[in-house]
């Protein structure tokens, strides 16, 4: 009778493990952002490190949207929009992330060391 | 189909058509490879395109009594049999059924003269599903959702392969055990 899993089969199986592992370090790790850049109307409009602690205020057509960035992360503070979308989105963490404040055409996008997609859908 | 033709169907066909009894074998098997992926078409999966392939398990008994070519034939006839039964013949799952049935055949094609005494049919059944992923991986990432964000399921489902083909290729080994031919 022979063993239903022979020397090459474990030899397979553990070779398979390896790279199911291997891939999901891969895929899965995350760029830890970096920087926050700020756009304004379309433009760039600043581009801070994230570590620092700081507030920023970027006026719009509607006034004037308040970017605080605290060690590691970044949210919008305070917005005049009426929906209030960018600032319920609370804080960036990762790399590709951002809050979008379109009646103040503000956009708050936190980067990392390589570009990353910024959305996945499915 | 394949040439050995010694048993006619007696008193029906004309004499240039055969159905040798590879053929038949082949149709069976295909029978009942169509029926396993239609069953398991009725199972909920929590993603799109992770399933036990329990086809497969057909594909690799043929592949172990009766040789590639002939499981080659049970393979790609189930792809298209399915297909027919579920009603997505030309669909893009069935594409995706077709590149990762080709991609498993394929690595079959090579693996199957490795010693049999050092690799069993649960090597071979893992091989085939990460075969078969990644031609469906591919695929996707070529012509259906062109963005590298697919790479992130890639884990999900080679980890879906491995414990898929594990299991198929247990199921295998424990019917070969029973009767081998």
């Amino acid at each position: 009778m022979i063993a239903a899993l022979r020397p090459g089969d474990w030899l397979i199986l553990s070779a398979g493990a390896i790279l199911v592992g291997w891939l999901a370090t891969f895929a899965w790790q995350q760029a830890p952002a970096t920087r926050v850049r700020i756009y304004s109307a379309g433009k760039l409009y600043a581009e801070v490190d994230l570590a620092a602690r700081r507030h920023l205020d970027v006026p719009g057509p509607l006034g004037i949207t308040r970017v605080e960035i605290d060690r590691g992360r970044a949210r919008v503070a305070a917005d005049p929009g009426p929906r209030q979308y960018c600032v319920q989105t609370g804080w960036l963490i990762r790399a590709g992330e951002s809050a979008i404040c379109l009646p103040n055409r503000t956009t708050v996008a936190l980067v990392g060391q390589d570009a990353h997609y910024d959305a996945l859908g499915y | 189909m394949p040439s050995d033709t010694e048993h006619p169907l007696p008193g029906c066909a004309p004499a240039t058509t055969f159905v040798s009894a590879a053929d038949r074998r082949i149709a069976g098997y295909a029978a009942i490879a169509i029926a396993l992926s239609v069953m398991e078409a009725a199972i909920p999966t929590p993603i799109p395109g992770v399933k036990p392939g329990l086809a497969n398990i057909v594909v690799l008994l043929v592949l172990w009594r009766h040789g590639w070519q002939e499981a080659a034939w049970v393979g790609l006839l189930r792809i298209f049999g399915a297909a027919l039964a579920l009603g997505g013949l030309f669909s893009p799952g069935f594409a995706l059924s077709l590149a990762g049935g080709l991609c498993s055949l394929a690595v079959l094609a090579l693996v199957q003269h490795l010693p049999r005494r050092w690799f069993g049919p649960v090597g071979l059944s893992i091989l085939a599903a990460f075969a078969h992923i990644s031609g469906q991986l591919l695929l996707a990432r070529l012509w259906l959702i062109p963005h590298e964000g697919l790479w992130r399921l890639a884990p999900l489902f080679a980890g879906a392969a491995l414990l898929f083909g594990l299991v198929n290729g247990l199921i295998v080994a424990r019917m070969l055990l029973e009767k081998p031919r």
